[in-house]
């Protein structure tokens, strides 16, 4: 068909040979850059070894474990956080299924959970609502269910929930911010947020809002990121213009904070103070050298999958926490965002992830 | 064989020499195709067959080119005076600024898009490829060999995978829409399985110096960015490369009679996207100081957005990079000013969609209206 130009094409079998050869030793060159090994082997992840009556090695507890796929930092130290911990355990069998953004086979992974009769689940939905009906599934086939930070919409899809506290992140922020800015009248506060449509944004800004209200201030400029770093820099980059001067920012999300902090840096800006979100080392690393605009950070700490973990633990083997008195683990726990400054930084270094 | 452009040989024309060096059997042994693969040679030799989309596609630059723009430019005049009317800062030398170093990395990517869809092809894969080549360039292995080949592995990287788009396109017969959708999935989760899911922190203070650098008072990622659409603009315009582009995007039949090897020229411009993505990944990974596998998401859609809202046709055979700086130009100027007035995502998505529809249809009507 095609052989009325082939005569042209004479040279193409030595040419073809020629850029092969270069295609596939670049390709070597580039294969050998893949490589993230720094050297440094020790795992970032947050455990803790157990005490008291409760470190006694216990009946045997299969723990299946459930989360979305990570696409940014946080999600990713959840995974990591929680098999690390159950690794801590002699009588823990960790059973994790394969992370998933898509709503149906999260349904699906549960299910065959379900059916393998795991001692207790750990649940982080993609969406708790929609997960709702396969976690009650699951509690009715008497498989209690550890809702880890997302919600499930009605109790009886779980036995213990934990999670962070979004709200309580926005007071943190704007108690901080409130108390270095005391004094000023009508300081220009800005905000970053990260996706607008999710619940957890709304709740961070109106804990910020109604935090910065009670000392009679209010968010001036209010952005929103998508949570990662390149939506953070074009975001911010495009906020240091409309406020040519600022008194302070807080920024949701430490993950974003990176492209934030590289638009401030690219726009010569260091007039206001900045308050990160979440608590990645990133930001710790930061605060604690204390050469950047980022004074603090509130925390949302992903060792809560690894606490998740230790709960269900205690859930299987059917013993309350050594500290309470009751002989049952409660049925919600939510965590305190703790603020993180250049004076505290040493203690949460520890909880800290890479983003 | 059932070519009705191919006119039957004439028997009495010898021809003895071209049979010779013929190209093997031919179908009919009583007919030599030897004055037909001369004339198709001839044909392919003289330009003159060759640009007959093109010269349609001249014609219509300059009679109608700059009637095509006008929708765009009517949409620029008109954020720019809302701008002026609505914030202080809008026209400040420093906005002007992030206005264009907002627009550079996206503006890479769409020169690159724009030659894919000239050619008649698209690539949904691009925001992938930028996400890929920024993590793979930035991982602690590539880090440690400094800047420059840092640089040149976000290229290679680029290149090659455009180029494997381009040869499953070309020689594997595929459907551009589903190898460039399987690399869009593909190359997202190659990213994030060298990332490891986190994100990598670029530590040499040259590179991210691509960002924060300025000549002239003008910023590097500037000078990239019109750089990139200079070259684009004489490669289109003023090469062989750039004609073949038009003709084997308008009608690729007649562009592989002219002589053209339409594969080999398909499968080049997905390189050509590649290496543009390539480059867009080192001053994303520059601005933001670190490279993700989140970086370029939904890349795809805001550049097929700004090349056909400037005037390229999704179908392939003619289109502008004046154009499709245009439209980068005005889905940055949207970001800017909403930001500048401190208005909410929600409503500038929707101004956005708005806009997009407003500008295509002001285009058709003019367009209509010139011819």
């Amino acid at each position: 068909m095609s052989d009325v130009i082939s005569g042209p094409r004479s040279g193409l079998g030595r040419r073809g040979f020629l850029f092969g050869g270069a295609a596939v030793g670049a390709t070597l060159l580039a294969a050998g850059c893949t490589s993230n090994d720094s050297g440094n082997d020790s795992p970032e992840t947050n455990t803790k070894a157990v005490g008291g009556d409760n470190a006694a090695k216990g009946t045997q507890v299969t723990i299946g474990f459930s989360a979305p796929q990570a696409d940014h930092g946080w999600i990713g130290a959840i995974a990591k956080n929680a098999e690390a911990q159950a690794k801590t355990f002699e009588d823990v069998t960790f059973e994790p299924v394969e992370p998933t953004n898509d709503v149906a086979a999260q349904i699906a992974a549960i299910e065959t959970l379900i059916t393998k009769k795991v001692g207790v689940l750990v649940v982080l939905p993609n969406d708790g609502k929609q997960l709702t009906a396969v976690a009650s599934k699951a509690m009715a086939a008497g498989i209690p269910v550890v809702n880890l930070d997302r919600v499930f919409d009605s109790p009886l899809a779980y036995r213990t929930w934990i999670g962070g506290d979004n709200y309580g992140m926005g007071v943190s922020a704007g108690n901080f911010i409130a108390e270095q800015l005391k004094g000023k009248s009508n300081p220009v506060i800005a905000e970053i947020a990260g996706i607008d449509s999710l619940p957890l944004t709304q709740d961070r800004s109106r804990g910020f809002k109604d935090a910065l209200a009670r000392a009679g201030f209010k968010v001036t400029n209010r952005v929103a990121a998508e949570f990662t770093v390149a939506s953070g820099q074009q975001v911010t980059s495009n906020l240091l213009q409309a406020a040519p001067k600022i008194d302070a920012v807080w920024n949701h999300d430490d993950d974003q904070g990176l492209g934030v902090l590289a638009a401030i840096r690219q726009a010569n800006r260091s007039e206001f103070l900045m308050v990160g979100g979440a608590g990645s080392l990133d930001a710790m690393e930061l605060i604690k050298a204390d050469n950047s605009v980022l004074k603090a950070t509130v925390t949302y700490s992903p060792s809560m999958a690894s606490s998740a973990i230790s709960i269900a633990r205690l859930i299987g083997q059917k013993k309350g926490f050594s500290d309470l008195v009751e002989n049952d683990v409660p049925a919600s726990i939510t965590l305190s965002s703790a603020t993180v400054t250049k004076e505290n930084v040493d203690q949460y270094l520890k909880t800290g992830f890479r983003s | 064989m059932t070519d009705p452009t191919r006119t039957p040989t004439d028997p009495t024309d010898p021809a003895p020499s071209a049979q010779a060096a013929g190209m093997g059997p031919a179908p009919v042994a009583t007919v030599p195709p030897a004055d037909e693969q001369a004339r198709v040679e001839a044909a392919a030799a003289e330009p003159a067959v060759e640009p007959s989309p093109f010269r349609t596609w001249l014609a219509s630059l300059s009679e109608g080119g700059a009637t095509r723009n006008i929708g765009l430019i009517v949409v620029l005049v008109i954020l720019c005076i809302v701008g002026f009317a609505t914030a202080e800062t809008f026209a400040t030398t420093g906005n002007i600024r992030t206005i264009l170093t907002n627009a550079s990395v996206i503006g890479v990517v769409t020169v690159g898009m724009t030659f894919v869809i000239i050619g008649g092809g698209i690539d949904l894969s691009v925001g992938s490829i930028v996400g890929l080549a920024s993590v793979w360039c930035t991982t602690v292995a590539t880090q440690s060999y400094g800047p420059f080949v840092m640089v040149l592995c976000a290229l290679l990287v680029g290149l090659i995978v455009g180029l494997v788009n381009g040869a499953l396109i070309a020689y594997g017969r595929l459907v551009p829409f589903i190898v460039t959708l399987g690399m869009l999935i593909g190359a997202r989760g190659l990213a994030q399985q060298i990332a490891g899911l986190q994100t990598q922190v670029v530590k040499s203070e040259t590179f991210n110096g691509i960002a924060d650098g300025a000549f002239l008072g003008v910023p590097y990622l500037v000078w990239l960015l019109v750089g990139t659409f200079a070259i684009g603009w004489v490669v289109l315009n003023l090469t062989t490369f750039g004609r073949r582009t038009v003709a084997v995007g308008g009608n690729p039949e007649a562009a592989r009679l002219a002589g053209i090897d339409i594969r080999l020229h398909t499968a080049l411009l997905y390189g050509v996207s590649g290496l543009c993505c390539g480059l867009a990944a080192v001053m994303l990974t520059a601005q933001t100081a670190s490279g993700s596998s989140t970086n370029g998401q939904n890349y795809e859609l805001d550049a097929i957005a700004a090349v056909i809202i400037g005037g390229t046709l999704l179908t392939g055979g003619r289109g502008t990079l004046v154009g499709t700086f245009l439209g980068v130009l005005v889905f940055t100027l949207i970001t800017n000013l909403f930001i500048l007035n401190n208005l909410s995502t929600p409503v500038q998505n929707l101004a956005k969609g708005l806009i997009i529809l407003g500008a295509v249809l002001l285009q058709r009507r003019r367009s209509e209206s010139a011819t």
